[in-house]
């Protein structure tokens, strides 16, 4: 579903500031993986999802998506293979627009637009019970603007949106990070309800260690620019966050550093 | 009394100048850029109306073309900020210089050209004001109509969330540099149209007309808006709010000549109350709230700004 090789970015490049955020990183997805991405801050994880959504071109290697070739493909187009969630609660929607719109938008994501009506009446019926899928109270809702809704909200709602037109690859960026836990808790639920449901191709970067081994079939960590450890099946789901810390330490001969991954065990 | 016989001068050229301001508010509003062009487009329009009606061409063929040649100076402008990265501002004020050379040779190196109102037909002059306001409205709930059912089309909705939000409207599909290209060329279209109007109306075409119209466009804006957001902020409401705008500009701008005020100082008159509704939110803001504590991530205060730090 997923192949990226030798896949490099550096930023800055030639300045002091020079920071190499890829280095030759390579990664195989298969179809229906869920995969769960930990590493430390710098460690390239939403570089890595930035490369394969097409926001710059990497310095070298190579992107392919269901044996598509995409590495020089802008990203509007791309788009048509991708759903994408933010880590920003704010970024995944058009505020000032109601909640029927920008499903309507997303539900032509890849579609050529045209100078018909945006949003069918039938529509209109289907997004209210795919938004009371949700259990959020959304469903009578439809006409709000997505501005007056919580944060949590509004991630669940970007959810739908990046999964309502069936996309061969979801790339959720941290996206509870910016939630309260409970919130997070809530929006995380709905996540693996819609990845197993339509059994989609998933890569979730998460900075909880205990998400990450909760969550999917496959597990890998990132150090410098490159995946140091690929865990997945009956090794993933036996595995403990003190494992988890051994196994980077092993790797990557150093010690984990990442405030955040370790407060929030 | 010298006010009042004013005032259907001053309702047809408000209702001119609130058409202008709706090409305004696309650019402004709705796709969220400052688009300076527009001192320079509304001379476009007219100058194209008025050489092309001089030159015997049919009025309503003249107009078309003003529009045509109106929305081009919207691509230049679109082209300058999407495909060489020029930032949108100094983007419009390029092509509003570009715009003062084309324009004067429009006019056949002249700074005016006159149209013969009794010989060409024209939808609107100012020998009579009544019949100037009946056809301005109608251009104008023709352009409002077709604008509403744009802006509810696939494409109009992709105008909308480019301008609300590119990063969302990028990861939805949307060619976000295309839209704002559109969008500009029909925001400098109906700003030509309006310039076409007001040539029309005054019976010429001058080089200088249109300096600082985009000062007036935000001040009919502001206006409009001030009042239809109270009523009930919808597309269509705004829109009209915006029309209101401009004739309530335009009668002030009647009265205080009366009131004996030297025309020089109108344009600071104009720049003064777009910089107080520029300012009121701002100040009110700063000075008028009162402290609550913070809300978690997503409060309702609309746009977000998008913090995602790259290479994280």
């Amino acid at each position: 579903m997923l192949k990226i090789t030798n896949l490099k970015k550096t930023f800055n490049p030639g300045t002091v500031n020079a920071k190499t955020a890829l280095n030759g990183l390579n990664l195989t997805l298969e179809d229906g993986d869920f995969v769960t991405v930990i590493g430390g801050n710098g460690a390239g994880k939403s570089t890595m999802l930035n490369a394969i959504a097409g926001v710059w071109k990497p310095d070298c290697g190579k992107v392919e998506i269901d044996g598509v070739d995409v590495t020089n493909m802008p990203e509007y187009k791309r788009a048509a293979l991708l759903g994408r969630v933010f880590q920003d609660p704010m970024k995944g929607t058009a505020p000032d627009m109601e909640i029927a719109e920008n499903l309507a938008i997303a539900a032509r994501r890849g579609t050529k637009r045209k100078l018909i009506w945006g949003i069918k009446k039938a529509e209109r019926e289907e997004y209210k019970k795919l938004l009371a899928t949700l259990e959020l109270g959304l469903e009578n809702r439809l006409s709000s603007k997505v501005g007056l809704l919580s944060g949590g909200q509004r991630q669940a709602v970007t959810l739908l949106m990046a999964t309502l037109r069936r996309p061969k690859l979801l790339l959720l960026d941290e996206h509870t990070a910016a939630l309260d836990p409970k919130t997070a808790a809530k929006v995380l639920e709905i996540t693996d309800k819609i990845v197993t449901e339509n059994k989609l191709t998933t890569i979730m970067i998460t900075h909880n260690m205990h998400d990450a081994i909760a969550h999917g079939n496959r597990l890998i960590m990132m150090h410098e620019g490159r995946v140091i450890i690929d865990v997945s099946g009956e090794e993933k789901k036996k595995l403990t966050i003190a494992e988890l810390l051994g196994l980077f330490e092993k790797a990557s001969g150093s010690e984990f550093a990442s405030d955040k991954a370790l407060l929030s065990k | 009394m010298a006010f009042l016989n004013a005032l259907p001068g001053a309702v047809a050229e408000g209702l001119i100048w609130g058409l202008m301001a709706i090409g305004v508010y696309i650019s402004y509003k709705i796709l969220d850029i400052a688009d300076l062009t527009v001192d320079g487009s509304i001379c476009t329009g007219g100058c194209v109306c008025a050489v092309l009606i001089a030159n015997g061409v049919p009025v309503w063929l003249s107009v078309i073309a003003a529009f045509i040649a109106g929305a081009l100076t919207g691509v230049l402008t679109g082209l300058f900020h999407t495909a060489l990265g020029i930032p949108s501002i100094l983007a419009g004020i390029l092509t509003q210089l570009i715009l003062y050379s084309v324009n004067l040779s429009i006019l056949g190196g002249k700074s005016l050209v006159t149209i013969n109102y009794r010989d060409s037909n024209l939808l609107l002059h100012m020998s009579d004001n009544i019949g100037a306001i009946i056809a301005a409205g109608l251009i104008i709930t023709a352009t409002i109509i077709m604008l509403w059912l744009f802006f509810y089309t696939e494409v109009g909705l992709t105008l909308k969330s480019t301008g609300d939000n590119p990063d969302m409207s990028c990861a939805q599909g949307v060619n976000v540099k295309l839209n704002k290209v559109i969008g500009l060329a029909i925001s400098n279209g109906i700003v030509a149209l309006s310039g076409a109007m007001l040539a029309q109306y005054k019976g010429s075409a001058n080089i200088n007309d249109g300096r600082g119209a985009i000062v007036i466009g935000l001040a009919a804006i502001f206006i409009g808006l001030s009042v239809s957001m109270k009523i009930k902020p919808n597309f269509v409401v705004s829109l009209i709010g915006v029309i209101g705008g401009g004739i309530v500009y335009y009668i002030i701008y009647n009265f205080v000549i009366l009131l004996g005020l030297k025309t020089d100082y109108l344009k600071m008159l104009s720049a003064i109350i777009v910089a107080l509704f520029l300012a009121i939110p701002y100040l009110k803001g700063k000075y008028f709230t009162k402290q609550k504590p913070e809300n978690m991530v997503g409060a309702s205060d609309g746009k977000g700004t998008a913090g995602g730090e790259a290479g994280a």
